[in-house]
């Protein structure tokens, strides 16, 4: 299974990236991990004329906390995100969304970008990036524009990317005061794609009760379930609230079927992730909330 | 087609060719430099019998192009090995508890559990079956192969 | 000390741990060229025309060869497995006119290398006109159904019976009888390696040589001189590292034909490499059977008859081995009980999938989880504990050896055992009593936890025949020449032990060749677990001839009896004084034409031996697992396995448990996850890892393995039975068992997918 023949580049600045885009057009393809890139080379089932390696352009690799927000160049890869202090202590979602991904092998090559551009549809990063209100920044020789991580991915495999733009950075802002989050999936192995995923936020206020509330599924897009979550503003946590939820969240949730599993599989499944990821994220929002002086 | 000249260095050593822009990492090795300790088993990323280190991180070579290790620094099963008389404890620990049998999965496997014992030097079972879920073997059933590395741990740990 | 029985460190191992084993991918000769395989891209087809022109002109390519290049060149032979009927439906190396399953090969590229060679594949223009595929067994045998091959109507390729006793009779005699239709799904061996050959033809001598060939070495030896008209003299095979079998590698298959074909064609080396979507497409599947069954008991749950109907699904082609996943199936459904009314009806069916070879423990893994889960299906009917309906069904030791009577195509007389025995012990080391009402608290908790029994009667150790040559040489090495084959299973040293112990040597001055057909004439091989029965016993016939041998040429040199000679640490000593010996190195140079032939003595020190037998030693045993089932998710969790089976004598129970290890990981890999899945149209779904899932360490739970020594076999001079299968055989039915019992519903059908499984959890909450 060896790949066709291509031309390869290999800038070493974002300026020159993005003018061979520019020049190269849809012949080319940038290379960031080269997990999910590779393989489809490999098998032929994609055969792009030329190949922008982004591995050597490193003002795209960075990690950092800016003004409370998280920033995170697009060539970072998942590995760093898994093993960073920061990302440990302020946005766990990601840590926890990281290392579902794969293997140890594939996580030290893959970015979080790549994985963003690539859109899978059971992906862990996109669907923990839309919980999280992340934002991406898309530059093109021309332009330089921020969309919200929700309105990124369009459709199968398909994103807001338009000719001739690469996603550079994400940047997540920090989390409400007391929240506790949870991503949780279910696939047939270890380290295999999803059949079902749910990332969710809570936080509690003084009361006890939801004052911010995400949860998002995975479908052929990430689905930001608005109507779960504004069902949960205001209530207080409980497995009744929360299967309620769920319930809302997946009534109508569109799946593919394919040998793994069934649509209606997915879709029950994901209520099932659902309720879990919030009686998980409340726990860990009342932990939170135990731990900090009144 | 575009051709490069690479340099790398691998198991310490400095190693130059000329590549076509599309050949795989492992067929550089194996075809071009004759290293052929690392092993092709699905060229898809999946099996992890193509495992190597690049710059101490277990990567999957079937998912590198050539031109792409051009100035790293790679350690291969040959490497692994302190010298020609002498074995790593890992490979001793594997030839004690039979944590082989046809051997196709053992060089990946080898250099994984050698990344794993850096970073956690003493790590559960959990862990080590955590980091082997991304190599394959079909003939051990991976109990001995879990074995083996907790016992390399244990005799790196003590010193000896 | 000696070495049968010891848990001794590998002799392959060191080679193996420095990645320096030359594995077929890793042999380079001299001006090289890569080929690939064209392979059909529709299920059923004709071809209608072949163009290659824009594929000729490629830079680099070398040639491109179809079916026109080779004509008259006949079909593949069966090698076992022989049902009448098998040979209408026998494959050609290329297409002729038609295609029969996507992957089928086509037409062979010859280039510098696999890169352009894989370039070439795709300039090459094939026009097929697409057939109507069937992908079903039961819909293949409908009239009207799309015809694989001309001679086949129905598509059936064979069809036969066996019947012993009267089973209408017993029938009629029952108290109750239980009916149902089971399925287990297509997988099979993948190993990690791909197959490959590398084929070298010297024009000026004449000589073809072969490195890949494993497995069957010199049956494929003999087919390949019969296919390509060359004496076996002029064609050497040697084995190299060989990346796993279990089966399905080293069958003779359309390349091990083709790239031999091309070496001479083109006058140059030619390596042929597989890659994993080949492989997955390619390489023997196995597995997938539908069982009719009904079973007649007392109401104490002893069986009074079973009647079963077996459909085969054989895929495109009968290859080497015949209709054996389906003969090994029909023996041994009733596994290790006492069954006296049996009848069955076997079909092997064409369909337009893959062709179908052996799998490790072929038709028992399959007729094993059928059983298990009809006696589980008695006892809940019944209200008896599934192990007391076993208990009342064993086979008892005073009834050894047991004759299961007539099969037309399986030898079948166990041969010694307690099975009631080892099924105590395994049921008492798993603690199942104590898990019953483990299982029992957590369902009223709301958690569906279960235990499951398999027990299986394994076949191993087939003849007719080994064949073994023990040398010493002139350095006192001892070298054995071993008609079998290493597939990494360890049989060098399994070997070495047996050999060292015989002559008393070091084990480091054993040295064991196979797999060479310039060093060993005959041979049969290693499947089914005969390697240490048959190699092993052969092996020590070798051995003692060479140990007479080596007591003479000392005895004649030292003047003493041979009766008064014993052989200690590598020499020949005096019994009572030591001082009087010889070394091999030195018997060795006695035993040198010159000396010899003056002394009247036959030169040189190297003894034949074929060890030759037509009964089989039987290993027997239990699995035994407990599951959680995730009643939202589908999912299961093992919570603990055994294995217990006794091999006879064991002559390295490292090397047994990691047999046992090894198979139970392909047995939970069948039941859990392992699937080749066909659309419609005959295009299959699983074509690369992400969608054909292997077991990861992840996956796989820390099992007991216990192998004993109870009843060595009477029927080698060893006492082993082969124990390369137990490990993987039961795993399906303990598995489907636990889960049906965690659940309360029935399973009945493989593999235990997160979807079918949350359907038994519907139904057990809505009782249907």
């Amino acid at each position: 299974m060896k790949p066709a023949s291509f031309e390869y580049h290999d800038p070493t600045t974002l300026d020159e990236a993005l003018r061979l885009l520019a020049q190269l057009g849809d012949q080319a393809r940038p290379l960031a991990g080269g997990q999910s890139l590779v393989p489809l080379m490999n098998f032929r089932l994609i055969r792009p004329a030329h190949l922008i390696d982004l591995n050597g352009v490193s003002e795209l690799s960075y990690l950092k906390a800016d003004n409370g927000a998280l920033c995170i160049g697009a060539t970072t890869r998942q590995r760093e995100l898994e093993r960073s202090a920061i990302v440990a202590q302020r946005w766990p979602l990601l840590r926890e969304a990281a290392g579902f991904i794969g293997h140890v092998q594939i996580r030290n090559r893959g970015t979080v970008g790549g994985s963003l551009a690539h859109a899978f549809p059971s992906a862990e990063l996109p669907v923990a990036t839309v919980a999280l209100d992340a934002s991406f920044v898309l530059q093109s020789t021309s332009n330089r524009r921020a969309v919200r991580a929700e309105d990124f991915f369009l459709s199968y495999m398909t994103t807001a990317l338009g000719p001739g733009e690469l996603l550079t950075a994400i940047e997540v802002p920090p989390l409400p005061a007391n929240s506790g989050c949870s991503y949780q999936e279910v696939s047939r192995r270890h380290g295999d794609f999803a059949l079902a995923g749910a990332a969710s936020v809570l936080a509690l206020d003084g009361d006890g009760a939801i004052r911010h509330a995400r949860l998002t599924l995975t479908s052929v897009t990430p689905i930001r379930s608005r109507e779960a979550e504004e069902f949960l503003l205001g209530k207080n946590p409980s497995e009744t609230v929360f299967r309620d939820a769920a319930r809302r969240a997946t009534e109508n949730l569109e799946q593919d079927s394919d040998i793994h599993a069934s649509a209606e599989y997915r879709r029950e499944a994901c209520a099932v992730l659902a309720r879990r990821a919030l009686m998980q994220a409340a726990q860990r929002a009342a932990e939170q909330a135990k731990g900090k002086p009144q | 087609m575009s051709r490069r000249r690479i340099r790398l260095t691998i198991n310490g050593r400095e190693y130059a060719g000329e590549v076509e822009a599309r050949k795989l990492l492992t067929d550089f090795l194996r075809d071009d430099l004759g290293l052929t300790g690392t092993h092709v088993g699905c060229e898809h990323g999946v099996c992890g019998a193509c495992t190597v280190l690049l710059n101490g991180e277990p990567v999957r070579s079937c998912l590198l192009f050539a031109v792409q290790a051009n100035g790293a620094a790679l350690k291969t099963v040959e490497g692994l090995a302190p010298n020609a008389t002498e074995l790593h404890p890992l490979q001793e620990k594997f030839w004690e508890l039979h944590g082989l049998q046809c051997g196709f999965c053992t060089p990946g496997i080898l250099l994984t559990a050698e990344a794993l014992l850096k970073e956690i030097p003493n790590p559960s079972e959990l862990e080590i079956r955590e980091w082997l879920s991304g190599n394959l073997c079909r003939c051990t059933g991976y109990q001995n192969i879990v074995a083996a590395i907790q016992a390399a741990a244990k005799r790196m740990n003590s010193g000896r | 000390m000696p070495y049968i029985g010891s848990r001794m460190k590998r002799k392959e191992d060191v080679r193996l741990l420095r990645g320096i084993g030359k594995y077929v991918g890793d042999i380079h000769r001299p001006g090289m060229a890569h080929a690939a395989i064209l392979r059909s891209t529709h299920a059923h087809a004709r071809i209608a025309k072949i163009d290659a022109a824009a594929a000729l002109k490629l830079p680099g390519v070398l040639g491109v060869l179809t079916a026109a290049d080779m004509p008259g060149v006949k079909t593949i032979p069966m090698r076992t497995g022989v049902i009448p009927g098998l040979e209408r439906s026998q494959q050609t190396p290329l297409a002729t006119n038609k295609v029969r399953y996507v992957g089928d090969p086509v037409a062979v590229v010859v280039a510098e290398n696999r890169y352009i060679a894989e370039d070439a594949l795709e300039l090459i223009d094939v026009d097929y006109e697409a057939l109507g595929a069937v992908t079903d067994a039961r819909a293949a045998m409908q009239p009207g159904a799309p015809q694989l091959h001309d001679a086949t109507p129905n598509n059936i390729a064979a069809n036969f019976q066996v019947h012993v006793g009267d089973v209408d009779a017993a029938f009629r005699g029952c108290d109750l009888i239980v009916e149902e239709e089971f399925s287990t799904q297509r997988h099979s061996a993948v190993p990690l390696e791909n197959r490959g050959l590398v084929a070298e033809w010297d024009e000026g001598r004449g000589l073809l040589t072969l490195w890949g060939p494993t497995k069957m070495t010199h049956t494929n030896w003999r087919i390949l001189s019969e296919l390509i008209g060359l004496p076996q003299s002029a064609i050497h095979f040697i084995e190299p590292e060989v990346g796993g079998g279990f089966g399905a590698r080293g069958e003779f298959y359309p390349e091990d034909f083709l790239i031999p074909f091309a070496a001479r064609h083109f006058r140059k080396p030619i390596c042929w490499l597989e890659d994993r979507s080949e492989n997955l497409k390619a390489m023997n599947q196995s597995r997938q059977q539908k069982h009719r069954v009904k079973i007649g008991v007392k109401n104490d749950g002893t069986i009074m008859a079973m009647d079963a109907e077996i459909l085969f699904d054989m895929g495109g082609y009968t290859r080497t081995h015949g209709g054996v996943p389906a003969i090994a199936a029909s023996a041994m459904l009733r596994g290790p009980f006492r069954v006296k009314n049996y009848r069955c009806n076997v079909f092997c069916v064409l369909t337009n999938k893959t062709p179908v070879g052996t799998y490790r423990s072929p038709g028992r893994y399959e007729a094993n989880f059928v059983r298990e889960r009809l006696l589980d299906m008695v006892a809940h009917r019944l209200e008896l504990d599934p192990a007391d309906v076993r208990r009342r069904n064993l086979i008892k030791h005073e009834e050894m050896p047991y004759d299961l009577g007539k099969h037309p195509f399986h030898y079948m007389v166990y041969d010694t055992g307690d099975l009631p025995g080892q099924f105590e012990r395994a049921l008492e080391r798993f603690g199942y009593e104590e898990l019953k009402s483990t299982c029992a608290a957590a369902k009223l908790e709301g958690r569906a936890v279960g235990v499951g029994i398999g027990c299986f009667v394994e076949t191993s150790g087939i003849g007719p025949w080994e064949y073994a040559r023990v040398e010493v040489d002139n350095a006192g090495q001892v070298i054995l020449y071993s008609g079998c084959n290493s597939v990494g299973q360890g049989i060098a040293t399994a070997l070495s032990q047996i050999v060292a112990d015989e002559l008393q040597v070091p084990i480091e001055n054993v040295r064991v060749v196979h797999g060479d057909t310039a060093k060993v004439p005959y041979g049969n091989g290693s499947n089914a677990s005969r390697s240490t029965v048959m190699a092993g016993s052969a092996a020590v016939g070798a051995s003692r001839k060479v140990k007479d041998k080596l007591l003479r040429l000392a005895s004649a040199s030292l003047e003493i009896d041979a009766a008064d000679l014993i052989l200690r640490d590598g020499r020949v000593v005096a019994r009572g004084a030591p001082e009087r010996s010889l070394g091999f190195a030195e018997l060795a140079r006695l035993a040198l034409p010159g000396p010899a032939l003056k002394a009247g003595i036959a030169p040189g020190i190297s003894e034949e031996d074929f060890f030759a037998t037509d009964k089989r030693p039987f290993p027997y045993g239990v699995h035994v697992a407990s599951v959680e089932v995730d009643k939202e998710t589908g999912k299961i969790k093992i919570l603990d396995y055994l294995v217990t089976e006794d091999v006879g004598r064991k002559i390295n129970p490292m090397i047994i448990e990691g047999q046992m290890a090894g198979g139970l990981a392909q047995g939970i890999g069948g039941a859990l996850l392992e699937e080749f899945v066909y659309d419609e149209d005959g295009q299959p779904l699983s074509t690369n890892f992400m969608d054909y899932l292997l077991p990861t360490a992840m996956e796989m739970p820390r099992a007991q393995l216990i192998s004993t020594e109870d009843f060595p076999s009477p029927h080698n001079p060893l006492g082993v039975k082969g124990a390369g299968e137990g490990g993987i055989t039961a795993a399906g039915a303990a598995l489907a068992n636990a889960v049906s019992n965690a659940l309360g519903v029935e399973v009945t059908k493989l593999p235990l997918k997160p979807d079918y499984v949350l359907q038994l959890v519907k139904q057990s909450q809505t009782g249907a």
